[in-house]
């Protein structure tokens, strides 16, 4: 591999409940530690007995991330709380301990505090949600030159990409590679035939429609998901400075084969990019070949 | 409402002059009373009482197979590929992957439509409205006959769309796009044939039953509370069935427009939710969660008013700030009209539109935490008798604290862009509803059993029940949120080999809570064998509302005297 950028970051959310687990996996586990340590690029994907978001590959999807985690401290804080309390109750005020009853039923201080606490703490998660939700959904204001279009149409049951506009444009489909056919470091139900494929360190805006159901385009470690909805071009944008192999899947109920249609995203450096579009103007499977050469899915086999 | 006091019954030498017409009545009354088997008893029933076991043996019978549907979904995702739903797994019987989606959309229909508001509405709300405000029946019996009896027809029309065909062409039947209906997989290009047609007139039928059960409630409950009885003094359970009435007559029409709009779309050519010809598939939803956002606080609001009466009853207290939690589940149930399309942050919304849902449906914290809050200070002080149905009421107020707080999780859109239509809001919502209304539904069912039926439940089988349940269902649900945020998208039948560990255990709480189910079963069967004679108040000093002063079950009519309430 020539471009180790990017440390590997699958481990990040793979800690896991001991207890519960099969021991077999144990050991796929830790080859699969070891595999996304040999491939040198990212590789953001489902772990088995992972309890976190996929790792983050976008700058933007690691505010989601540390908001999550705050907003998760606050959950987590509440639900002790309310859990302490109602033990206490239970300890101090069953039937045993307090054989009598006291008669009140009103307590103003305590009812304005808990109502106002509260208040607080949501305004307090309120005042990261905002600044986030406008740093997803509104892209910054770049020149042209910085940002790569790309179309997606989401159909029944895969996914089309469409590059540049009128005779130099490049259109293809993109389906799931069956159980069978998988070959060597593909994921079942996440691998396909024709990835999509985006440059790094360019912004990349999809326009995200679909031709005859809604189908939605997620995106996992990119923190993203929109709806393909026929007569609707919605749009997402996201920039990446990390290359490496990313899955997403549909994410709106589509008919038979909902969950047949993943998404695999690509992201290579601008040079590799270039000539990976070169090559698929002119033909798929050459493009698939340069894209398996340069950022070679085998190092991922162990671990599936 | 601690303070109420039948003066029925016990007190005739104080209606001198009624006393004998009162006492002649009664017996008149008991002498004709139908017997349980007559046919003409439960079908031509204007008893609410009558009419509210018929709603609860509905919901029994439709929870049953919602229930099972839901043991399909965790036996096909105990493990990566197809088990069941591969087109040849017994014979070919559960089809294919089309099949799946048909029940994942029917298990979310049934329990919605055919087996929580069944029970909690139709059943401990016909039953207990006009005993708890003192009345004689509901305002219009008759009504309340058809109301229930439109239900099987709806439900008769659902499980037939089962067996016709999902499309013009091919040998698919029922239909498999999702209890949300959305166009365009519900029109004429996801599915052609007549069963989403079926769909549709069956949430017809139970929507028509709904209403017409919401407008008999409102009536009586405005016009038929016992003497004395103000709005103020009435029962927290009397005003949250109250509240869902309204919610009721306001959101359901919503649907039922939307539905009507879905079915002249796929049927006679009108384009409302059709791209290609101007309409569009985004009002359709913006319609739906107008009424399904309410629709999940009807869900809950009935088994919120259930908590508080076990609550009080249990710890022998009072309700803390009565009207506090009345007017938080007014204000839960009006903040609920207002928040509808944070079930839709991801259909291409404005951002400011989007910002505004985020902070409507923060608020909604507020309301629910104060209830949360009351409970616990209802306990405080108390002398706690940890009887069955207060088990399970201790237990829902654990269970809806958690799914409340990760609803607070997704209601900020930058989050759940990334959750949205992950397993994180199956396990939010089930949380809300499969471990907090179902919860409320069993607490009421063994607070109310000996009542309803003159009979003792077991208590140990309700314990085990209890336990059995809150292990297998927080088993099911809590590795949902782990597969959620790992990205598992919903209404999956496969999935990547990563995600196996986590629907494994899930599954495995299904087989717990399918014993709980069967424990339930057991109990309730050695109740009707051994038959122990109820007594009129089980409960003690702790339970004030005047249900307790009727007897075990109550007469076939009750208070021909009106109590009085102080």
């Amino acid at each position: 591999m020539e471009h180790i950028t990017v440390k590997p970051r699958i481990h990040a959310s793979g800690w896991r409940m001991w207890t519960i687990m099969r021991i077999g996996s144990w050991k796929n586990w830790a080859l699969g530690c070891a595999a996304a340590f040999v491939a040198g690029s990212a590789y953001a994907t489902p772990v088995p007995g992972g309890i976190n978001f996929q790792p983050a590959a976008t700058e933007t999807a690691e505010h989601v991330h540390a908001f999550h985690t705050e907003v998760l401290i606050i959950i987590t804080a509440i639900t002790v709380f309310v859990t302490l309390l109602l033990l206490w109750v239970m300890i101090r005020y069953n039937k045993r301990a307090n054989p009598v009853a006291k008669k009140f039923s009103h307590n103003t201080t305590v009812e304005i505090l808990w109502t106002v606490i509260p208040v607080l703490i949501l305004i307090w998660i309120a005042k990261g949600s905002f600044p986030l939700l406008y740093e997803q959904d509104v892209m910054p204001d770049v020149a042209e030159t910085e940002i790569v279009d790309v179309k997606v149409y989401g159909r029944q049951w895969y996914w089309s990409y469409i590059y540049g506009e009128g005779d130099d444009s490049l259109e293809y489909d993109s389906n799931m590679i069956q159980a069978a056919d998988l070959k060597a470091g593909m994921i079942q139900q996440l691998s396909v035939d024709n990835p999509m494929v985006a440059p790094a360190g360019k912004y990349v805006r999809l326009s995200v429609t679909a031709s005859d159901v809604i189908h939605a385009w997620a995106m996992p470690a990119f923190a993203l998901k929109v709806d393909a909805v026929p007569g609707r071009l919605n749009q997402l944008w996201f920039k990446t400075d990390k290359p490496g192999v990313y899955y997403g899947q549909c994410s709106e109920l589509c008919g038979d084969r909902h969950s047949g249609m993943p998404i695999e995203l690509r992201v290579l450096p601008q040079d590799q990019y270039d000539a990976w579009l070169a090559h698929a103007k002119t033909s798929l499977s050459e493009a698939r070949a340069y894209l398996d050469q340069v950022q070679p899915l085998t190092a991922q086999v162990a671990s599936r | 409402m601690s303070t109420t006091k039948s003066t029925h019954d016990h007190d005739h030498a104080a209606h001198d002059g009624h006393g004998h017409d009162h006492a002649h009545d009664h017996s008149h009354d008991d002498h004709h009373d139908p017997k349980w088997y007559s046919p003409s008893r439960w079908l031509f029933s204007t008893n609410h009482k009558d009419i509210g076991t018929l709603y609860l043996v509905f919901a029994l019978i439709a929870g049953v197979i919602g229930f099972v549907f839901s043991g399909f979904m965790r036996v096909e995702l105990a493990e990566p590929g197809l088990q069941l739903f591969n087109g040849t797994a017994f014979g070919g019987f559960f089809g294919n992957e089309h099949n799946y989606n048909v029940i994942t959309t029917m298990h979310g229909l049934i329990m919605i439509f055919f087996m929580v508001m069944p029970a909690l509405i139709g059943g401990f709300g016909n039953w207990f409205v006009p005993l708890m405000i003192g009345a004689p029946d509901m305002a219009m019996p008759r009504m309340n006959n058809i109301s229930f009896w439109l239900l099987p027809a709806a439900f008769f029309l659902l499980v037939l769309s089962m067996f016709v065909p999902a499309q013009a062409t091919g040998d698919a039947t029922g239909f498999g796009g999702g209890w949300v209906l959305y166009p365009p997989l519900s029109g004429s290009t996801g599915h052609s044939g007549v069963a989403m047609d079926l769909v549709i007139f069956s949430l017809h039928l139970a929507g028509i039953s709904s209403i017409l059960g919401a407008i008999n409630f409102i009536v009586t409950i405005l016009n038929m509370r016992a003497p004395g009885m103000t709005l103020h003094k009435m029962p927290l359970f009397a005003w949250s069935v109250l509240v869902t009435a309204f919610l009721l007559v306001l959101a359901l029409p919503v649907l039922a427009g939307a539905l009507t709009m879905l079915l002249t779309d796929r049927n006679f050519g009108s384009k409302f939710f059709v791209p290609a010809g101007g309409g569009d598939p985004i009002m359709f939803q913006h319609l739906f969660w107008f009424f399904g956002h309410p629709e999940v606080y009807i869900m809950i609001l009935p088994g919120f008013g259930i908590i508080s009466h076990v609550i009080s009853t249990f710890s022998k207290k009072p309700v803390f700030g009565y009207l506090a939690m009345a007017y938080a589940m007014v204000a839960i149930g009006l903040i609920g009209f207002v928040v509808w399309a944070h079930h839709m942050y991801t259909v291409g919304m404005n951002v400011n539109l989007k910002a505004y849902f985020v902070a409507a449906t923060m608020v909604i914290a507020v309301p629910t935490g104060v209830k949360i809050f009351s409970w616990i200070a209802t306990m405080w002080g108390g002398s706690i008798d940890f009887k069955v149905p207060m088990l399970w009421a201790i237990g829902f107020i654990f269970l809806f604290t958690v799914g409340g707080v990760t609803g607070v999780v997704l209601a900020n859109a930058g989050v759940d862009h990334a959750l949205h239509d992950t397993y994180y809001v199956v396990a939010h919502f089930h949380y809300v509803l499969s471990l907090g209304a179902v919860f409320t539904l069993f607490c009421g069912w063994y607070y109310w059993f000996e009542k309803m039926f003159g009979i003792k439940y077991n208590g140990f089988i309700g314990g085990l029940h209890f336990w059995l349940m809150f292990i297998g269902s927080n088993l099911i649900f809590f590795p949902q949120h782990f597969l959620g945020l790992q990205g598992m998208p919903r209404r999956y039948v496969d999935y990547a080999p990563a995600f196996r560990e986590w629907h494994h255990l899930s599954t495995i709480g299904y087989y717990v809570a399918a014993a709980a189910t069967i424990v339930f079963f057991i109990g309730l069967l050695e109740a009707m064998i051994r038959r122990r004679k109820g007594v009129a108040n089980p409960w003690g000093e702790g339970a004030t509302t005047l249900e307790w002063t009727l007897s075990s079950p109550p007469p076939f009519h009750q208070y021909n005297d009106l109590p009085r309430v102080k």
